[in-house]
């Protein structure tokens, strides 16, 4: 119990950013229209993609050497990037189709 | 100084995220919010690569960062710009499912890191927490789930794995995601982060959790499921942002999560189906959807000819298109556009009626039909065209199945009972365009077919209209 406390103690800042960032992620989008929950599901799916930053902190304190790990997350770095630009150009395309034409 | 000019490209990332969202629930605004988003996240990317410092030391190994980044870039756009408009749901997914693998292989990584310190490698440093190990194993889990959940709905959605269930599976699922909690929250309380045998078999358990919890969902459902591993990735990535104390990951990966999860159960809604009923319901049950299949009034149908079909057509005042999935594998759109204009010339009023979920995404047609050059005032949704169906002439289903099904008002047995659906039968004469007679994604029979005012016109939706067009032309 005891660490609990001091935990959420410790880490209060990223409690709160957490709780107000839930909060935010549901009233941002609360009325989206049906049109475009698939767009909509797209770009969360390339931003949720900045699990790529992880990646490249892992990679980059490597120590030269370690092949394995060095493999391990060149292979994280490149998914995460598949992830991300994927992501993005997926969903400008989508949308592309829905501007307005006379 | 690095630090604090990187903190502000944190709070850019987490900002254009927020607005990015914002504006991608707007139609108007939608693109542009992609576009925002996509900036931050190049902020935020190469803030990290150049700045990131831990004990006043950089990165290093930017030779492999950069390889990877190329790598990825390429692939990733070539793969996002020539995906066929029918394929992007399950490249959606497939995209998820990298950022649930590189989840799960970040605390691959740190778990073998720490392990290394904790076993005495380093003796000076201080011996890893409980919370460190926690969003740890919770990245691993839920990354794993994430990854191995979208591969298989990528499968299922290229129609490449069927569904799939055994005897007691949901019980097994039980079992297996709680074992596989129990085992990580020993971990965790015992601070043992040496133990590689049981950290591999918990990434192992969670692969295959990822696996059957998919497995059996069917395929009509997938959208909601990859919706559903989408806020999973980003749990997972907020649980690196932890590892790090990263605020931008931190935020991006709640705000998907949280926008992801009221996601999921919108388009649950917008299918009047619940969540649970979508994990754990009817479409998994195929004893259920056989047996009705099996029941469904096989009786008999009629044909139109292409000729009958353009005449009855030309000569109707209104006449309403339904489009399906049919429309967008056959790339009918831009022939559908022709016959449209092709019938307003001869006085023909001409609607599109869009079900939320015809195709095999929400929002599927009205990408399509735009594209074809198809106006916006045409379209018209579901509740309005229910409305229209009683003054309608003919009304023209192109490959739409179970959206028009019947059954879903009428029959409580039907996987589908309960779902809204474009009450087409209250037209005067329907006219059904299908390949043949097969059920269509929900795998069950459609009685519509087989009601005296309903014709077929069988074949491919796009020789079908061409041939359509060409006979109305000649009239």
């Amino acid at each position: 119990m005891e660490a609990i406390l001091n935990w959420a103690q410790s880490h209060i800042d990223i409690i709160y950013i957490v709780v107000l960032s839930i909060f935010l992620g549901i009233e941002v989008i609360g009325r989206v229209p049906s049109v475009l929950h698939t767009p909509l599901m797209s770009g969360a799916n390339a931003i949720h993609g900045v699990v790529i930053i992880g990646a490249i902190i892992v990679m980059g304190k490597v120590e030269p050497g370690h092949y394995v790990t060095l493999i391990i997350g060149f292979l994280a770095v490149v998914l995460g990037t598949l992830n991300v630009v994927g992501g993005f150009v997926v969903t400008d395309r989508m949308l592309e189709m829905f501007k307005k034409k006379k | 100084m690095e630090l604090s000019i990187l903190t502000i490209c944190y709070l850019i990332g987490s900002l254009t995220f927020i607005i990015g969202l914002k504006m991608l629930s707007h139609p108007e605004s939608a693109r542009k919010g992609n576009m925002v988003a996509a900036v931050g996240m190049f902020i935020a990317i190469f803030g990290t690569i150049f700045l990131y410092q831990e004990n006043g030391v950089g990165l290093h190994n930017y030779g492999w960062i950069f390889g990877a980044l190329v790598l990825g870039t390429v692939v990733g756009t070539l793969a996002a710009k020539r995906v066929k408009m029918t394929a992007m749901p399950e490249l959606v997914s497939l995209f998820n499912g990298m950022g649930g693998a590189c989840a799960a292989l970040i605390s691959v990584i740190e778990f073998g890191h720490i392990a290394a310190l904790y076993s005495g490698e380093h003796p000076d440093q201080a011996a890893p927490t409980e919370g460190t190990l926690l969003t740890i194993f919770l990245g691993l889990i839920i990354g794993a789930v994430s990854f191995a959940g979208s591969i298989i709905a990528w499968g299922k959605l290229n129609g490449k794995i069927k569904d799939f269930s055994f005897k007691g599976q949901q019980v097994f699922n039980l079992v297996l995601f709680f074992a596989t909690l129990a085992v990580a929250g020993y971990l965790v309380l015992a601070i043992d982060s040496t133990n590689y045998l049981l950290f591999y078999g918990i990434l192992v358990a969670a692969l295959i959790y990822g696996v059957l919890f998919v497995l059996p969902i069917g395929g009509a459902d997938m959208p909601v499921v990859i919706s559903l591993l989408n806020s999973f990735t980003g749990v997972a990535a907020a649980c690196g942002g932890f590892l790090y104390d990263n605020s931008v990951m931190l935020t991006g990966g709640i705000l998907v999560g949280a926008a992801g999860t009221l996601l999921t159960v919108l388009m649950c809604k917008a299918m009047n189906r619940s969540l649970t009923n979508v994990l754990i319901g009817s479409f998994g049950g195929s004893a259920a959807a056989g047996g009705s299949a099996a029941a469904g009034s096989q009786g008999t149908y009629k044909e139109i000819s292409i000729s009958d079909a353009a005449v009855c057509m030309s000569y109707a005042n209104k006449v309403i298109i339904v489009p399906g999935y049919g429309l967008a594998v056959a790339q009918a759109q831009h022939v559908c556009h022709e016959l449209e204009k092709l019938l307003e010339d001869k006085g023909v009023d001409v609607k599109y009626a869009i079900h939320p979920v015809a195709g095999r995404m929400p929002g599927h047609m009205n990408v399509l039909l735009a594209e074809a050059d198809v106006s916006y005032d045409k379209l018209i949704e579901m509740e309005e065209a229910n409305d229209e169906f009683k003054s309608t002439d003919v009304v023209l289903i192109l490959g739409a199945n179970d959206v028009v099904n019947p059954a879903a008002k009428t029959d409580p047995a039907s996987p589908i009972y309960g779902m809204p659906i474009l009450e087409v039968e209250q037209a005067k004469t329907v006219i059904v365009n299908k390949r043949s007679m097969k059920p269509g994604y929900a795998g069950i029979e459609n009685e519509l077919f087989f009601q005296p005012k309903t014709s077929m016109l069988f074949g491919d939706a796009k020789a079908a209209l061409q041939k359509l067009v060409a006979e109305i032309k000649s009239l």
